[in-house]
């Protein structure tokens, strides 16, 4: 009886034990564990980040002294070496002082110029010593500080006073429109940045959107077979490479072309950024969208097309608006992607913290700010925590997207398109 | 038979190399019901949707032979497959309302017809609900997502939806095999109810379906039509053995 089914167990009340399976027991707490491990690397990452900003919110009397000490080269040198633009106006004076040297030949055949020269004289020479005096300790400030700005300690305490109350200065600095980070004034004007990040981001997304949503519709609704075979691993390709080759791409090709098209000022601008990051956003939105177009039941699709509709019709009234989840994540994806895109920024916007409306305009962006100044910032100085302080904004700012995306517009747009 | 709705003659479908339908030829009926019966894998279903050229969705189909609706070859090159399906609606075997509030639902067809007109539209929306029988129970939440609704309720939204378009041909493929009872009686009312104005043609397994809703009876099998006649003469008296095997059901 037994021989087809030689596993026969008899229905005990043994056989029915609960039993402790090892092997399962482990697989599933390491699974648990690694999904866990990612969400605490997210948190410690923007615990980290969020520490090092930590010195500008700290408003008390500590971070004076600290800057104190750091701020003495910085406001030592830079008024000074900002001074030196007399020498410019020197110039003019010393290449009158080549008259000087005419003098001694022309005083016989122009009588009334010796004159002029001689009052000339007095002029050069006397200008030129002046200036050297007031230009050599200064533009060696940097080395030897101590002699023209320690020789009036109670000033240097003034100086330092006003500039750097620690974190209340430094914040009054954030909402205006300068970023000059390395100065005696130091200002952290977060204002041209936020709008240099905002411009490149919707012009990127105002490229990026359109085309690849429209790329995934062909692909996923009028495409043969074959071709959706050939364009998809294609465009997903775009995806495989690396920002800082769209970025020199854009630098030398784009950036040349669209000058010569569009005819604008400052060849690296916001413009030739959005379309670089465009580049970079197109894949990640194209193959989200793509497979969100595809996953809607082909059912649908015959339904309207019984109804008599053409395909066009069927793609952008059905098949469109029931994807819409799916194709507002790809879009958000494709944000987060050119929001935080360091490489392209750094290479084709043109880095000036410039404040205008005009996206044919050189702009810096957050990450390309951070990027770019990392390197050169003090440890722990003002200017490195402000970095940090950018690199939170960054992570607030996509995660706040996300969240408003998440419980807020996505709900209405469904709602708006699939009714409640 | 007068008033010949559609005149098929000699249609063959090839999927790829694999011959699917084999020279049909038969005559539907205007204003009556026609029920298509046989085994699974017939050829019914693959038929019925010879009839709008819903097969055209499908890669390496042939199709040779006429299908002659009011007297135009539905397969020539100059008609617009478009102008066909508005003529000739389908319900599908499984209800698939779009993603959409009941009322975009049925608005969607007359909207793709230029119908912009929002008392237009309106009436549409209630006189399609209205002959699919469904009107009293949803008129009150129009604006609700129409996949809230309960099976039978999304099937008949779907015929009102095939309604709003005004066709003059119903294709209904299996339209009550996933529905209760009480759903497939409705349905079944339904059909009795719209043969008046439009020709229906209707798939079904359910022998007492056929034998209920329709007027004419056609007997596919392996591909072939076997036999087609009044549905009385099919049920009572059969002229092929094989026909007379299925309906008492000695196979299929």
């Amino acid at each position: 009886m037994n021989s087809e089914f030689p596993n026969k167990q008899n229905f005990t009340k043994e056989s029915l034990k609960k039993q402790f399976r090892l092997s399962e027991f482990l697989a599933e707490k390491i699974i648990s564990s690694v999904a866990f491990l990612s969400i605490a690397i997210i948190v410690l990452i923007f615990v980290f980040v969020f520490k090092e900003s930590l010195p500008i919110f700290n408003f008390g009397t500590s971070e004076k002294a600290k800057t104190e000490m750091e701020a003495a080269p910085d406001s030592g040198a830079k008024p000074e070496s900002y001074g030196s633009e007399p020498t410019e106006e020197l110039k003019p004076e010393t290449y009158g002082s080549e008259p000087v040297a005419n003098e001694e030949l022309k005083p016989e055949t122009y009588g009334s110029e010796p004159v002029t020269n001689e009052d000339l004289k007095p002029e050069t020479y006397g200008s030129e010593p002046v200036t050297n005096e007031d230009l050599k300790p200064e533009t060696y400030g940097d080395v030897k500080a101590e002699p023209t700005v320690a020789a009036s300690s109670d000033e240097m305490k003034e100086v330092v006073g006003s500039n750097n109350e620690g974190a209340d200065k430094t914040w009054s600095t954030f909402f205006t429109t300068e970023w000059v980070p390395v100065s005696e004034h130091p200002r952290f004007g977060l204002i041209a940045l936020l709008i240099g990040t905002l411009k490149v981001t919707i012009i990127a997304m105002l490229i990026a959107g359109p085309i690849a949503i429209l790329a995934a519709i062909y692909t996923s609704c009028f495409a043969s077979k074959r071709a959706k075979e050939i364009i998809k691993p294609i465009i997903e390709m775009l995806a495989a490479f690396p920002s800082v080759v769209i970025g020199f791409f854009a630098l030398m090709v784009l950036a040349t072309f669209f000058q010569d098209v569009f005819g604008y000022e400052s060849r690296l601008n916001a413009f030739i950024g959005g379309v670089a990051m465009a580049l970079a956003a197109i894949p990640i939105i194209y193959t989200i969208s793509e497979d969100a177009l595809s996953a809607i039941p082909k059912t649908f699709t015959e339904a309207s097309l019984a109804l008599g509709a053409s395909k066009w019709q069927t793609a952008f009234f059905v098949i469109l608006p029931a994807a819409t989840p799916g194709i507002f994540a790809a879009l958000l994806l494709g944000v987060g992607r050119v929001f935080g895109e360091t490489m392209i920024a750094l290479m084709a916007t043109g880095n000036a913290a410039l404040l205008s409306a005009n996206p044919f305009e050189s702009v810096r962006t957050f990450a390309a700010t951070i990027g770019s100044e990392m390197a050169e910032t003090v440890f722990g100085e003002t200017h490195y925590s402000v970095l940090f302080f950018i690199g939170s904004l960054l992570f607030i700012f996509s995660f706040a997207l996300n969240a408003v995306a998440e419980f807020y517009v996505k709900g209405k747009l469904i709602k708006k398109f699939q009714g409640k | 038979m007068k008033d010949i709705k559609i005149h098929v003659n000699d249609l063959s479908l090839y999927y790829g190399e694999k011959k699917a339908l084999k020279e049909i030829s038969m005559q539907i009926p205007a204003n009556k019901v026609t029920a298509l019966i046989g085994p699974s894998g017939c050829g019914k279903s693959t038929f019925l949707r010879c009839i709008n050229r819903m097969n055209d969705l499908i890669p390496d189909v042939k199709i040779t032979g006429e299908m002659l609706v009011e007297g135009v070859d539905i397969y020539d090159k100059n008609v617009d497959v478009v102008n066909i399906r508005k003529k000739i609606g389908m319900v599908f075997q499984k209800s698939n309302p779009f993603p959409k509030s009941i009322y975009e639902n049925i608005a969607y067809g007359p909207k793709i017809n230029g119908i912009k007109n929002k008392t237009e539209l309106d009436e549409i929306v209630e006189t399609s609900l209205r002959k699919a029988a469904i009107w009293d129970e949803i008129k009150d939440r129009l604006d609700d997502s129409a996949l809230g609704l309960s099976g039978g309720q999304q099937q008949r939204l779907c015929i009102a939806r095939t309604l709003a378009v005004s066709p003059d041909i119903i294709l209904m493929d299996e339209p009550a095999s996933a529905l209760d009872p009480i759903s497939t009686s409705k349905i079944e009312e339904l059909v009795h109810e719209l043969k008046e104005q439009y020709t229906i043609i209707i798939v079904t397994h359910n022998m007492q379906q056929a034998a209920r809703t329709s007027d004419y009876t056609a007997f596919f099998y392996l591909g072939e039509l076997i036999e087609m006649g009044k549905t009385n003469a099919i049920f009572t008296k059969p002229e092929q053995k094989q026909t007379e095997d299925y309906i008492t059901g000695r196979f299929g």
